[in-house]
Formats: structure tokens, sequence, C-alpha cells
């Protein structure tokens, strides 16, 4: 199923290997700030729905 | 009803949580079908060869660094102006999620360029100007981070999102006002001539289409948190007054 990259394999696989880990960063660290910020202003509004 | 009732963070909260799951979804969605079919099912170019596949990655990307820039300069005219901070927040929402686009789009061009410029890096004016916008993203994120209080933030956060837009027309239009550098015109035109070629271009507009919809999906997942992170500020002081 993988293609044939030739002489480029390198190029091609690092370029979409670095940008797939930035992409995946961010939005993990969005979530993961999102839930942790939520998590805390229920508990700072004594359990109610934030 | 008014566009502006959407200022108000409860109208805020209330419709951005029932866009964020369907435009979290429909991103994974086209972003997962573009970029398979791109790596997969696209033939090489007959000049580039298979780095033609990087172009499902850069071009989104730029395009989303520049437009991230653009959102966030109509969300601080709109703070300048109308006092909304929703917008404010927006803007310091986006900042991010442009810097990640601007990173990924420096580095897929570099490691494009390698092998087919013969550099990693050249002084060329979209490129340079490129790079002066990461500056401006990382600037703007450590003035946010920088000022302790949200208004005066806000304010000048603003102003150097103003400064800072000169360089995001240029990253987009220098290519157009000087002749002489490496990187070549947009590669996506209404002129047959210039457009990238069919068997690239559904693909292409599908990756466009996901980093698009990412856009929208991580801003309002963001803004939402900081209109949260903002309210626990507020309890934290009410409970240090009492």
């Amino acid at each position: 199923m993988m293609p044939e990259l030739g002489k480029y394999a390198a190029v091609v696989l690092s370029a979409y290997g670095i940008s797939l880990f930035l992409l995946m960063g961010i939005v993990a660290l969005s979530v993961l700030r999102a839930r942790r910020v939520a998590r805390a202003l229920a508990a700072a509004n004594g359990g109610r729905d934030a | 009803m008014s566009l502006w009732e959407y200022a108000n963070p409860v109208r805020f909260m209330h419709l951005s949580g029932r866009i964020l799951p369907v435009a979290g979804l429909a991103a994974a969605v086209l972003l997962t079908v573009g970029l398979v079919w791109g790596f997969f099912l696209t033939p090489d170019d007959f000049r580039q060869g298979s780095t033609v596949k990087i172009i499902y990655l850069h071009v989104p990307a730029a395009m989303m660094a520049i437009n991230a820039w653009a959102m966030m300069l109509i969300a601080s005219l709109i703070w300048l102006i109308r006092r909304h901070h929703v917008s404010a927040l927006a803007a310091r929402a986006a900042a991010p999620v442009g810097l990640t686009m601007t990173l990924i789009a420096l580095v897929t061009g570099a490691i494009w360029g390698q092998p087919m410029w013969g550099t990693w890096w050249a002084w060329d004016p979209r490129l340079t100007s490129f790079l002066i916008l990461t500056l401006f993203y990382l600037g703007y994120i450590a003035l946010w981070e920088a000022i302790e209080e949200p208004d005066m933030g806000a304010d000048l956060t603003s102003i150097l999102c103003l400064v800072g837009s000169v360089f995001a027309l240029l990253s987009r239009y220098a290519v157009n006002f000087w002749n002489q550098g490496l990187h070549q015109g947009a590669s996506l035109s209404l002129d047959k001539q210039e457009n990238v070629a069919d068997v690239f271009y559904l693909p292409l507009l599908t990756c466009i289409a996901g980093f698009v919809l990412l856009f929208v999906a991580l801003v309002l997942l963001r803004t939402r948190t900081e209109i949260r992170a903002r309210q626990l500020r507020a309890i934290a002081l009410r409970d240090r007054m009492a």
C-alpha cells in the first residue's frame, strides 16, 4: 500500500512526520488545557456545571 | 438576531458548544481523506517527483498561517472599537494555532526546498516575510503572557496585531511585489495555466477544507477555554477580596 517515493522518500516522510506531530501537538495541548480549566472552574463553582 | 449578540460569553458558549463537535469531526474526516488521497493515490510530478506530495501540507498550512492572522486582525479591531471581550479572547486563542500552521509551512517548505532549490532557506521576499510573521506570532503570544491586567493585554496585543498585519499581507503578496524571489506563484489560481494540475487539485482542496475546519474547531475550543479561565480568575479575585 505504501507508495513508491523513490529517492525523495526521506524528504516526503519527514515533512509528513513533523507536520502531523505539530498538528497532533496543538490538538492535544488544546484539549488537555480545555479539560483542566473546565474541571477547575467546576470545582470553583462548587460542583456546578461550568 | 444581531451578530453582536454572540459577543455575549453565555451566548457564545452555547453556540460554540453546538458547532465545535461538528467542526472537529468534519476536520478529522476531511484531513484524513485529503491526506490519504494525496499521499497514497496521486502520481508523482514529472519535475518534482514524489516531493509534490508535500503540497497537501505546505499550501493549506501557509494559507491558514496568513488567514489566522487576518482573523486575529478582525477580532483585534472589534476589541479596539467595540470592546467585546470574546473577540479579544478569540484572537488570543487563535495565535498558537496560527503559529503551528506557520511552523508547518516553514518546515515543509525548507524540507521541499533542499532537493528542489538546492537550499533549505533563501532570503526570498515571501520566505523572509513569513519568517517575520512567525516572530510576530511569538511576540504576540509572549505579550499576552507577560501582561497581568487582561484589558491592557488585549489593547497592546491588538496594536501588535495591527503592525504584524503588514507582514501577513507581504507573506501573501510578496511574490507579486518582487519578481526576483525563488518562491513560485500561488498554487491555486483561477487561471487554468497557473493552477495546480487537475490530478492534485481535488485532494489539495480537501486538505485545505480540513485545515480550515481544524482551525475553526481549535479556535472555538481554545476561546471557550479562555472564557472559562477568565471566569476562574474572577472567582479567585472575588475569593481573595472576601
